[in-house]
């Protein structure tokens, strides 16, 4: 019997590898309780996002992630293609390397990512070199666009941005894991540990998650339940759900009696 | 001079290096863009500011 | 003499396209092997609703065959569910029987010493008339492979004489570049359907041994270069029989999904065309495809590609046709004569490719759809080249 093991089972994304398929939201969360919270999830993926500097806050968010995690940039705060290219190559230019998370949204009301812009951007900044996760609204025809376009994976949302409302696009998000040929991330709505590992058993590639984390009442071990629950999806997946077991034999065979061989 | 959408008065010529050590910025966690261009950090002190530029001092905080 | 060239060569004036999917089809399906699945591997994929291309291997297997009337009744659901009742009905119309190839199994091989002949424009039309008289919409147009005495020019004329009579028009002719699809795209032709034959690359330079035909990659790659010639669908089919039935349906399954993803926009239409096997040969030659097997190819496709269009040919009879509708195949030839020409009252003019166990007229066939509750449908889709 091969036991399957999350060593042999990494995440690649554009040919780098992870091991853990837990991406952490950094937004909503006292600083110091950072590194706790992302060794709790075992994550090695942490999004963080661009604002305007200010001179005399000393504290500064890379100071407070361990050094061996990967940072993931967010284009947050773009409302078109041409916002997002302009983020993301600032964020770059902070040396955090090639990574860039590309959200765009251009409605105050749902906070619902803009397909078009987010194809758009997506192509440009494939073709400058960065390794380009967008999020989007689950939809095939634009998810295809975005493999064109150079995407290193998807990222659907589950439900809209912190709304920790779980999988409602569900259906949609297990197309998209059928017909593209990518990583699916799922990213923002999932709202608890259970629905985690649900995106997971369905075969995504990893999740997403911030906001359930962060207005957990204790985030670190919250963190931890997010971890166990994402690699007891993944195990489910690989491991193939089981049938039900048909009782009883062929009595006889109505459709398939006229077979003259 | 606008830096991050405020109005900054320059009383002398000066670089941008000189400048942000003044404001109190770490450079180390910045990026900086004149004029919606990216200045790379090695440029710093050989941009001269002037009145009519506006400054986008950016840098990382916490984000989903 | 003609020369004997390596089949993998592509030959001057052939079209190569900058695609990789010949590499991507043959590496994954060479690992291929339906004998190591048992029973249990079956009735667990025939839970699944969305079929990975290893679930389609497990249902090609021998082990499948002893879950036959299961993947029927599976197979019936993903039919009714994809297509309802409706059967599509087509007539073929052989406008031409020269050929330039030697197939070692075909009777239009060029030293076959048959009666060759090709329809002029008149006759063509004639036949047109006649078979859009019976009420068909759809004809599929075939001629033998030769680019000389039917050439490109030829059948774009076919096509546009065609379509004053009917709303679809296929085509089952050679192998050709991608203008040339353009050209008759223009004419009025939405439809390809190539078959490879085999995909055993070995068995088919052995039974190819000369002609156009014989370059493998050229042959591979034409419904990519249809596609890229705006045609609508491509079909695809192996001749069953001819080297390992098994793994030759699950190579053209492979490419034909690895061509859906890649062009989403396509439809693809799959044949299964086979070899009879002979009572008196030895009953236990593992290429032979007896209904059964016939039946389970067919319904393992359905349940891999359920949207897909399946076509049952007119070389098996009646009975077998008829209960393969509401199973698994959505399109069905009528009033057929694979002779050149022979829809009209003047005699055909050339000898058939193949002889036919179903020769019902496009009425009898109608009502042998429709005492099943299944619908006759003639036209199904709105060719906007038209409005």
């Amino acid at each position: 019997m091969n036991f399957i093991t999350n060593n042999n089972d990494p995440l690649i994304l554009d040919g780098h590898t992870f091991n853990s398929r837990f991406i952490l939201g950094s937004g909503k969360f006292s600083l110091k309780l950072i590194q706790t919270v992302m060794e709790y999830g075992g994550s090695e993926i942490a999004t963080i996002a661009l604002r305007r500097a200010n001179a005399d806050s000393p504290e500064n968010i890379l100071d407070f992630i361990p050094k061996n995690i990967t940072l993931l940039p967010n284009t947050s705060g773009a409302r078109n293609a041409e916002e997002a290219v302009r983020i993301a190559r600032l964020s770059r230019e902070l040396g955090c390397g090639d990574f860039v998370k590309i959200e765009v949204i251009h409605d105050s009301k749902y906070l619902l990512p803009d397909n078009e812009e987010t194809i758009k951007a997506t192509k440009i900044l494939a073709k400058e070199g960065f390794i380009v996760l967008p999020y989007m609204y689950p939809d095939l025809i634009s998810a295809r666009k975005l493999v064109d376009a150079g995407a290193a994976a998807v990222m659907p949302l589950g439900a809209p941005i912190g709304s920790n409302r779980g999988l409602l696009t569900k259906d949609f998000i297990k197309i998209l894991i059928e017909e593209i040929p990518l990583p699916i991330i799922v990213d923002a709505g999932i709202g608890s540990p259970s629905q985690a590992c649900e995106a997971m058993e369905l075969g995504a590639s990893a999740v997403m998650a911030n906001t359930a984390i962060a207005t957990a009442d204790d985030c670190a071990s919250m963190a931890k339940a997010f971890r166990l629950a994402i690699e007891a999806g993944r195990t489910a997946y690989l491991a193939k759900l089981g049938r039900v077991l048909d009782k009883g034999a062929e009595a006889s065979s109505p459709l398939t009696g006229f077979l003259q061989d | 001079m606008t830096v991050n959408g405020e109005f900054i008065e320059l009383s002398s010529p000066i670089d941008l290096k000189t400048f942000l050590e003044s404001q109190g910025y770490n450079i180390n966690r910045i990026a900086v863009e004149i004029n919606y261009e990216i200045i790379p950090k090695s440029t710093y002190q050989n941009v001269i500011l002037s009145e009519k530029d506006v400054l986008e001092i950016v840098s990382f905080m916490g984000g989903g | 003499m003609r020369k004997i060239y390596d089949s993998m060569e592509y030959q001057p004036n052939m079209q190569v396209l900058d695609s990789d999917l010949l590499e991507q089809v043959l590496d994954k399906t060479k690992n291929f092997n339906p004998y190591q699945y048992t029973k249990k591997d079956v009735l667990s994929v025939l839970e699944k609703d969305n079929l990975s291309i290893s679930d389609f291997a497990v249902l090609l297997s021998p082990a499948a065959e002893s879950c036959l009337e299961k993947m029927a009744k599976k197979s019936k659901l993903q039919r009714y569910k994809y297509f309802g009742g409706n059967v599509l009905l087509f007539t073929p119309l052989y406008i031409s029987n020269y050929c330039e190839n030697e197939c070692v199994y075909c009777g239009f091989n060029c030293k076959n010493k048959i009666s060759r002949s090709r329809l002029n424009a008149e006759e063509i039309e004639r036949e047109m008339i006649a078979i859009s008289k019976t009420g068909m919409r759809e004809v599929l147009m075939l001629t033998g492979e030769s680019p000389t005495k039917s050439d490109v020019e030829y059948i774009a004329k076919a096509v546009s004489i065609a379509k004053k009579y009917f709303s679809t028009i296929g085509l089952e002719v050679y192998p050709m570049n991608v203008d040339d699809y353009k050209l008759l795209h223009q004419s009025g032709a939405d439809f390809v359907t190539v078959f490879q034959e085999t995909y055993d690359s070995t068995v088919y330079a052995e039974k190819h041994p000369a002609g156009a035909k014989r370059c493998f990659p050229y042959r591979f790659y034409a419904q990519e270069r249809a596609i890229l010639g705006e045609m609508r669908g491509v079909g695809f089919g192996v001749l069953l029989g001819l080297s390992d039935f098994r793994k030759d349906m699950f190579t053209a399954a492979v490419h034909a999904k690895l061509l859906q993803q890649k062009y989403p926009h396509t439809e693809i239409a799959m044949s299964f065309p086979r070899l009879r096997p002979y009572k008196n040969h030895t009953e236990t030659n593992p290429n032979d495809v007896h209904e059964t097997q016939l039946l389970q190819m067919m319904m393992a496709f359905r349940l891999f590609m359920p949207f897909a269009s399946i076509t049952i040919s007119t070389r098996e009879r009646s009975g077998f046709r008829d209960n393969v509708l509401p199973l698994c195949a959505t399109k069905i030839s009528a009033g057929v004569n694979v002779g050149i020409g022979g829809h009209t009252e003047n005699e055909q003019k050339g000898d058939a490719q193949f002889e036919i166990s179903d020769p019902r007229t496009l009425e009898e066939i109608h009502n042998a759809i429709l005492n099943q509750n299944m619908q006759p449908v003639y036209t199904d889709y709105i060719n906007t080249s038209l409005l």
